[in-house]
């Protein structure tokens, strides 16, 4: 394509990285900040670090929140992977149209409302059936897994309906039955999906302060929780240091992984 | 003999006339293993193999069918049910729709109070129609901005693809609300953003931007442009690249080819992107809580507030359900086009 448009597009996808990246960049240089006030300059200082690491209120939600994201991630994948080999492999059956809607759904629902049904159903369910006895972990637990399972489906539906389906046809003719079929052949295709699945679930549980809000109850804040009421005081360089922090380990960890992905196809591309 | 025996239940001689009882020794022994091997056999004769794996499949399928129907379905019905209760000043905080009273006289007890009471009630209503409109003008711009960066990105060379797609997913693997803290910090009266432009000489006064309809839209563009731009680039990145160059043989000139050919073809990502960014932006509470100001009152807010402090679950609910009410279309269409995209997925 020739004249001008290219550069129109370079310009708007610079516009759009700046945007979506300067924010950051400024969050991450304050941290580094002497000043109290975020945004007055004073000098380079770790010493929010220092403080950061002594907040024992931020460090136990912190251990909460990695609790909670591990426990729903691990949950997660093992639902949506059901889920998702029931909606790529198992056809047309009774209830399909609904099965799908429910797992679409959560992508969308506004997380207000997925957090006040939740809290209502898990108040009716004490009430009936006694559990879950009061609001806590498990509680939040189950909350997670309702929406991230939503997303980890996604990602495991598409890796299964792109994988070449003939393998497995080779192995079920050759007299493997079902379940070894599917630990034996599509478990090993469709496993970078599982684990960018359980990464996904991991941020998706860790990062939600909606959900967990209404869910949890006395003495189960997750770090969502205390950095909104932080952030609600007013900002605190405290935050600009966890921020930090948190991008520096997603930034890595999605690096390591790419890289490592990337070697794993060249080798296959060399293989074939 | 002891091989005879063993092949008995797999040849199922036992089953095919009472005269291959001759093939088995006729004791007690036999007679088991026959019988055993009838049972065993049977559902592999009568075409039940396939019978057995009706059975692992609903297995499979009832796990994550019953998880999603007890926590994600049946909780609408109890949100509907208190949203048609009575609130008091109670542990829980609402009024028992049926009640036993002397005698086993069941009263049932539906309140329509609270939806009327929504619907009379100027700043429930301000809310909804600033929600809506706040969402929708939220899609536009990043559409907007989205669409370009998502065409820029299919039209890159392939090797540099999956970075310039990680570096637009990025952000929202970091935290969301850490993101929106960002930009207290830049958009505040003392904040980054009027720093920088008093010290050029733009403005002599700080510009109020923070909790202002502005501050809003920054904040939802900012949190969604990553859900618009990925579906986008996925429709895009697909789209016949022959189809173009027919139209410029034809002498179409770009800007035409785009508005005639690519737009129509890439319509599934739009319409993905934009419910994508549009439902969840008309529920949203953490940017018009940290962002929005009293002008800027949205449904998700007035949810939370509701619920949180004035404790008013049934009015709560209600809220939820009248919101439902206005995306269940929206939410029905998306799932028609995400099922549409996987059907496309599959034949690819």
């Amino acid at each position: 394509m020739s004249g001008s448009r290219p550069y129109f597009l370079y310009s708007m996808l610079a516009f759009g990285y700046a945007f979506l990246y300067v924010p950051i960049a400024l969050l991450i240089i304050y941290s580094f900040n002497e000043s109290r006030l975020v945004t007055v300059w004073s000098g380079f200082s770790t010493k929010w670090y220092g403080e950061l690491f002594q907040n024992d209120q931020i460090l136990s939600a912190a251990w909460l929140s990695l609790r909670i994201a591990a426990m729903n991630s691990t949950f997660s994948v093992m639902l949506a992977t059901m889920a998702a080999l029931v909606l790529a492999r198992f056809g047309r059956f009774k209830g399909r149209t609904l099965f799908s809607a429910m797992i679409t759904a959560p992508l969308v629902m506004p997380e207000v409302i997925i957090g006040l049904s939740l809290l209502l159903l898990f108040v009716a369910l004490e009430d009936l059936v006694g559990w879950p006895s009061g609001r806590g972990v498990t509680t939040i637990v189950i909350a997670h897994i309702t929406f991230s399972m939503a997303y980890v489906t996604v990602i495991i539906h598409s890796r299964l309906t792109q994988m070449d389906i003939s393998i497995e046809e080779a192995a079920m003719d050759l007299g493997a039955r079902p379940w070894k079929v599917f630990f034996w052949i599509t478990l090993p295709v469709i496993s970078p999906a599982l684990v960018s699945g359980w990464l996904l679930a991991f941020t998706l549980s860790l990062d939600d302060l909606v959900v967990a809000s209404f869910v949890s109850g006395p003495g189960s804040s997750t770090l969502p929780m205390v950095v909104y009421s932080s952030v609600r005081l007013g900002v605190s360089p405290q935050i600009n240091a966890l921020a930090t922090i948190f991008v520096l380990v997603v930034g890595v960890g999605i690096t390591i992984s790419g890289v490592l992905m990337h070697r794993r196809e060249r080798s296959r591309a060399e293989r074939a | 003999m002891a091989d005879d025996q063993r092949r008995a239940p797999a040849g199922l001689s036992g089953l095919q006339s009472p005269r291959s009882g001759g093939f088995l020794p006729d004791t007690l022994f036999g007679r088991i293993w026959r019988w055993l091997g009838a049972v065993l056999g049977l559902p592999r004769l009568l075409g039940l193999a396939r019978g057995m794996k009706r059975l692992g499949r609903t297995a499979v399928t009832s796990v994550p069918y019953t998880w999603l129907l007890l926590f994600f379905l049946a909780p609408f019905a109890i949100v509907l049910k208190i949203s048609l209760a009575e609130s008091v000043i109670a542990q829980p905080p609402y009024t028992a729709l049926v009640e036993w009273t002397e005698g086993a006289v069941m009263h049932i007890r539906l309140s329509l109070g609270n939806f009327s009471f929504l619907f009379q009630d100027p700043l429930y209503v301000d809310a909804y129609i600033n929600s809506l409109k706040v969402a929708s003008f939220s899609t536009l711009l990043c559409l907007l901005i989205g669409y370009p960066m998502a065409y820029a990105i299919a039209r890159a060379p392939e090797k540099l693809r999956p970075a310039l797609l990680m570096l637009v997913v990025m952000p929202f693997w970091t935290s969301f609300l850490i993101r929106i803290y960002a930009w207290i910090g830049i958009l505040k009266n003392n904040g980054l953003l009027n720093n920088f432009l008093m010290w050029l000489g733009v403005i002599d006064e700080p510009l109020p931007m923070l909790h202002t309809l502005f501050s809003v839209y920054v904040g939802m563009v900012y949190s969604y442009l990553p859900f618009m731009v990925l579906p986008l680039f996925a429709t895009l990145v697909r789209l016949d690249k022959d189809l173009l160059e027919a139209a410029f043989d034809l002498g179409c000139r770009p800007f035409t080819a785009f508005l005639k050919v690519t737009l129509p073809l890439s319509f599934p990502g739009v319409l993905a992107g934009s419910l994508l960014v549009f439902i969840p932006a008309v529920g949203e509470f953490v940017i018009p809580d940290l962002l929005g100001g009293p002008s800027t009152l949205m449904i998700g807010k007035m949810l939370w507030t509701e619920f949180f402090s004035n404790r008013d679950w049934p009015i709560a609910s209600t809220l939820a359900i009248a919101m439902l009410a206005f995306l269940v279309v929206p939410i029905v269409i998306f799932q028609k086009v995400r099922e549409h995209q996987a059907e496309k997925e599959e034949q690819a």
